[in-house]
């Protein structure tokens, strides 16, 4: 159940990612796929033996939260720099074709 | 030589842990001592990468837990030959590019920038030295985003904020299709360990699925193509000594966790040969592309972005030939010599590049005419590096492309020889294009005129790198494990 | 510490003597003529002395070796052989004799460091190709070689000479990547691609199984060769790179590039298939039928060039497929030949760019129109130019009438009569594009009446003069101990081929 949606997150954030022009909802929609990844990943934990769930994913995700954070933020200054330095908060799409 | 086995966590551990302390120092105390710190830290970073190398042609491949903490709590890092002549190189290639940039940022975008290149270079080293150990799938998650942290900060440095955030939400979403199949990996197979899962993984729909999200989230990290295109516009505009280390070393990082995903975790899953030609495909198709938007590139430093995607299109070409077991062992050794002399003479061109940039303002490629005149020992490296991207003798890149060859030969998939053979040439015609500019004189330049100066060490640093490629030409690619 | 013995010190010396005075060159400051050229000449005196004195030992039946490994499995191996030796001391001579030319022409133009450098790069990558004892060394150097070059011939940085210089690449690189597809090819059927007297290293294959695959290694290596040694359809870039200064065209077109080809394609011919095998496959056949080729066209085009220089490069290209003529022949006389021409022609086409370069640098003349009374105002430089024009022509005595006159022996002795007619064409062809000429300048009055008498200055007259004896010398004593033809000779008794 919560794979699936943590699977529906990623697909939606992922979506967004590429769909959207602004930078700030870029990342906010890298940030809703993230959501979706550690969804997956905590609760496809295995169970071990004694019937309680692996906690290993649950530090993975935790170290991933981390560098989640640590990216938006990193993301978001850069944004707030293109927007200073050159008035525009998208990423030309003309750019991308050179 | 026989070094005490108890020497051997202590150079690991500096090479992991020098360089981000340094990094944090170095925001700490500026100026000199910091410039002195940052390229002492990577001299020593390869000292240690030689001693571990030599650890590990004594003892073989050492398997490490930093700390007394074992595996699933703790962390464990495995050296290998390859590892260990990585960190060895690595830690040169950041020496050179540290010695550059302590002159050339100041001169190409005004003071105060060395500031800020140093804890991010330091980050880098760091980081990229922790890849290249790391021995499980999630560590080589965590050191790959440290590394593609710092490389995005890089490319800001030269304020192209576009080019870094494209480059930040590429690598950002790359990381989170390698997360997600690393979680697949381990609920399915409950480690991740690359010895253990090597041993564990079982062929069917988990590990395929888990493995080509890992696989696509490292191309795009990497720029392999068809996910490359953050990568010219951000090797482009990044100030040519990040270039340099972006384009020689942080570039190969994607495909470095490819190459152990696929020697550990692949041949387990029996989707090889499969995925083996469809990756082979699309790195000829990076060959072909890369080349020919190199060729219509006016700027300098976007023809040598552009000649790295083509580059790092021929070490997905050696996959298929890793794949069959005629040529398993010269197609790994190749595309081991390949990304090491590439490292260097990447690095040699971008340097030089900014030599160039340094003293003309930019670098139009028409606006080279003269270079070779007023600034021959850049025009010189220029050449000699280039060398090593056409793969002539007596360059590293011979010694690779003969090695390529020869798998793709001896596993009997000729039209593999055929795309690195008309790589090499594209490769040509770019080089050429850069050094044929450089030998034109501008027309009516009186020839004893007295050319722009250009400060010794800048153009020292970048021959260093380019004789470095040069001589890994002429080392026996068998001592290379 | 046991320093190396001779038998692997000589051939490193061969090759470093002029690598490190290269190196050294290049970091001069451009101010340092004196020092410059006392290295330059030092260097090429040093190499002169070690090729004599190996020469000796070669003769007396010592073997020099040296290898390294490289790659899978394969070593860089630099060996003497009299084969090697034939080479080696045309290309040390005629490397002196040019340093002291380009020294003399070159005087106060820019960047000569740099000219200087890459010149005695040149060398070491001739003296390379000569060394090397497998197809693999054979490449590093082959390639070296065209690298080297290319910086001489775009010297100049016009845009003429950099059209020149990208031509030549547009030859030389594709031709290297068909060169290194076959050399691969060869290492991976038979595990080596070492040279070897009589093609033996080939004995292990199985011929009738991989007859395909031999003859597809062949082409390719052949036609790797063969831009070097501009055989048609690969010469385009010939008489386009005499766009570059007179001593390098010599350079280029009496030893290093088109020599490389020929060379190269004698070591194919020889030690890698051996004869023999070339002649079963039917490969050395096509060879042939392509030198005749080459060489009837390039006489005719040659005839059509007013530019000096342009009509000397155009007789290059049918001058050196004599050689390879005489390879593909595949008879004991022909071979004779063959083997010689690489000496002859290599010291009478220098001293014909000897003379062009005094011609165009004292008079500034450059067309053929313009060359009436040239005998009478650069008595001495004409009188060589003669002699060489004769030479290449194959009059007696000349060195140049031994290479044809063992080439026609040869020709019959195979029953190749067809090839008799060739040579027949073509010495008619030298003749027609070289004796109006020689008429103009000695027999026409000048265009100019008042034009005075005024010899090129001595530093590019005296190698001209040189080479323009040697070429009646050889020619005369032919029949001597320590001729060309005496050393191929040998060579050819030496169980070589």
């Amino acid at each position: 159940m919560f794979i699936i949606l943590g699977a529906v997150l990623f697909a939606l954030g992922l979506y967004g990612a590429f769909a959207r022009r602004n930078v700030v909802l870029k990342l906010v929609a890298v940030n809703i796929a993230s959501s979706g990844v550690f969804l997956v990943v905590v609760s496809a934990a295995p169970t071990l033996p004694d019937g309680g769930t692996d906690p290993l994913p649950q530090a993975l995700v935790l170290t991933g939260i981390v560098i989640s954070v640590a990216v938006t933020a990193f993301g978001l200054a850069l944004a707030r720099r293109l927007a200073t330095d050159e008035g525009r908060a998208t990423l030309d799409d003309k750019e991308d074709s050179s | 030589m026989s070094l005490a086995p108890q020497v051997l966590p202590w150079a690991a551990a500096l090479a992991l842990a020098l360089p981000l302390l340094a990094g944090a120092a170095c925001f700490v105390v500026g100026g000199r001592t910091a410039a002195a710190l940052a390229l002492g830290v990577a001299v020593l970073s390869s000292a240690a990468g030689l001693v571990l190398a030599a650890g590990v042609a004594d003892g073989g491949v050492q398997r490490l837990a930093l700390g007394g903490w074992a595996p699933p709590l703790g962390i464990a890092w495995r050296i290998d030959g390859v590892a260990a002549l990585a960190v060895a190189l690595t830690g040169f290639i950041f020496a050179a590019v540290l010695v550059h940039a302590e002159k050339s940022l100041d001169l190409l975008r005004g003071e105060g920038l060395s500031e800020a290149f140093r804890p991010l270079a330091l980050v880098l080293l760091g980081g990229l030295n922790a890849l290249y150990m790391a021995n499980d799938v999630f560590n080589l998650y965590v050191t790959l985003e440290l590394v593609t942290l710092a490389a995005v900060g890089m490319v800001a440095l030269a304020g192209d904020s576009a080019a870094a955030l494209r480059y930040l939400l590429v690598g950002v979403i790359g990381a989170l299709a390698y997360m997600l199949g690393c979680g697949l990996l381990y609920a399915a197979f409950g480690t991740l360990d690359l010895d253990l899962l090597a041993g564990r993984v079982q062929p069917g729909g988990t590990a395929g699925a888990a493995l080509a999200l890992m696989i696509v989230g490292v191309m795009a990290k990497g720029a392999l193509f068809p996910l490359h295109g953050w990568l010219p516009p951000a090797h482009g505009s990044a100030v040519a000594p990040a270039s340099a280390l972006l384009s020689g070393v942080v570039a190969k990082g994607g495909f470095y966790v490819l190459l152990r995903l696929w020697l550990d975790v692949f041949p387990a899953t029996g989707a090889a040969p499969a995925a083996a030609q469809i990756l082979g495909t699309l790195g000829a198709l990076a060959v072909l592309w890369g080349s020919l938007q190199a060729i219509r590139q006016t700027r300098l430093k976007v023809l040598l972005a552009y000649s790295t995607v083509a580059q790092l299109g021929y070490l997905m070409v050696s996959l298929p030939l890793i794949a069959t077991a005629a040529g398993h062992a010269s197609g790994l050794a190749g595309a081991l010599h390949l990304m090491a002399s590439h490292a260097c003479a990447k690095a040699a061109m971008f340097l030089a590049a900014g030599s160039l940039i340094a003293t003309r303002g930019h670098d139009c490629l028409a606006d080279l005419k003269g270079a070779a005149h007023d600034h021959p020992m850049t025009a010189f490296t220029l050449g000699l590096a280039g060398m090593t991207l056409m793969g002539l003798p007596p360059s590293g890149g011979f010694i690779a492309k003969w090695l390529l060859l020869d798998a793709s030969l001896r596993s009997g998939q000729w039209w593999w020889a055929a795309v690195i053979l008309g790589g090499s040439l594209l490769a040509g015609v770019y080089v050429f294009l850069a050094v044929s500019w450089s030998m034109s004189r501008p027309p009516g330049e009186p020839s004893d005129s007295q050319p722009p100066p250009l400060p010794r060490r800048l153009e020292f640093a970048a021959l260093a790198l380019a004789l470095v490629a040069m001589a890994l030409g002429l080392v026996s690619a068998e001592r290379i494990p | 510490m046991t320093l190396l013995p001779w038998s692997q010190a000589a051939p490193l010396l061969m090759l470093f003597s002029s690598f490190l005075a290269g190196i050294i060159i290049f970091t001069l400051d451009e101010q340092r003529h004196v020092l410059r050229a006392t290295l330059n000449l030092g260097a090429a005196a040093a190499k002169l002395v070690l090729v004599g004195v190996v020469l000796a030992g070669v003769a007396a039946g010592q073997t020099f070796e040296v290898a390294w490994p490289l790659v899978g499995g394969l070593d860089l191996i630099l060996r003497i052989d009299p084969l090697s030796m034939l080479f080696i001391t045309l290309s040390a001579f005629l490397w002196f004799v040019t340093t002291v030319y380009a020294i003399g022409y070159l005087e106060g133009s820019p960047d000569r460091s740099r000219f200087f450098g890459f010149f005695s790069l040149c060398v070491t990558a001739t003296v390379g190709i000569a060394l090397a004892g497998n197809l693999l060394t054979f490449f590093f150097f082959y390639e070296l070689l065209t690298l080297s070059t290319y910086p001489l011939v775009v010297h100049r940085g016009t845009a003429e000479s950099l059209r020149a210089g990208r031509i030549y690449l547009m030859y030389a690189l594709p031709a290297s990547t068909a060169l290194l597809a076959g050399i691969v090819g060869l290492a991976v059927l038979t595990g080596h691609t070492e040279f070897s007297p009589r093609g033996s290293g080939l004995a292990g294959v199985p011929v009738e199984d991989h007859g395909f695959e031999l003859r597809l290694i062949f082409v390719l290596l052949i036609g790797g060769l063969a831009a070097k040694a501009a055989l048609l359809p690969l010469h385009g870039w010939l008489p386009q790179a005499m766009v570059a200064p007179a001593p390098v065209s010599a350079l280029l077109h009496a030893v290093a590039v088109v020599k490389a080809g020929a060379f190269g394609i004698m070591r194919v011919v020889y030690d890698v298939y051996g004869l023999e095998l070339s002649y079963d496959l039917g490969l050395s056949q096509g060879l042939a039928v392509l030198a005749a080729a080459t060489i009837l066209y390039g006489s005719v085009r040659a005839l059509a060039q007013d530019d000096l220089k342009r009509r000397l490069a155009w007789s290059t290209v049918s001058q050196v497929s004599y050689i390879i003529l005489g390879v593909a022949l595949a008879g004991p006389t022909a071979t004779l030949g063959g083997l010689v021409h690489l000496v002859h022609q290599g010291i009478m086409k220098i001293t014909l760019f000897f003379c062009a370069g005094n011609i165009a640098e004292t008079h500034h003349v450059h067309k053929i129109a313009e060359m009436n009374g040239m005998g009478r105002r650069m008595p001495w430089t004409m009188a060589a130019f003669t002699i060489a024009a004769l030479g290449m022509i194959g009059l007696p005595p000349t060195a140049g009438f031994i290479s044809k006159w063992f080439l026609g022996v040869g020709a019959v002795e195979v029953g190749a009569w067809w090839v008799l007619v060739v040579l027949m064409v073509s010495s008619l062809l030298n003749a027609a594009y070289f004796l109006p000429l020689v008429y103009r300048a000695w027999f026409l009055p000048p265009d100019d009446a008042t034009a005075g008498r005024a010899d090129a200055k001595l530093t590019l007259l005296v190698p001209a003069l040189v080479t323009a004896a040697l070429t009646i010398l050889l020619g005369l004593f032919a029949n001597t101990p320590f001729t060309p033809l005496a050393w191929v000779r040998l060579i050819a008794e030496a169980d070589h081929i």
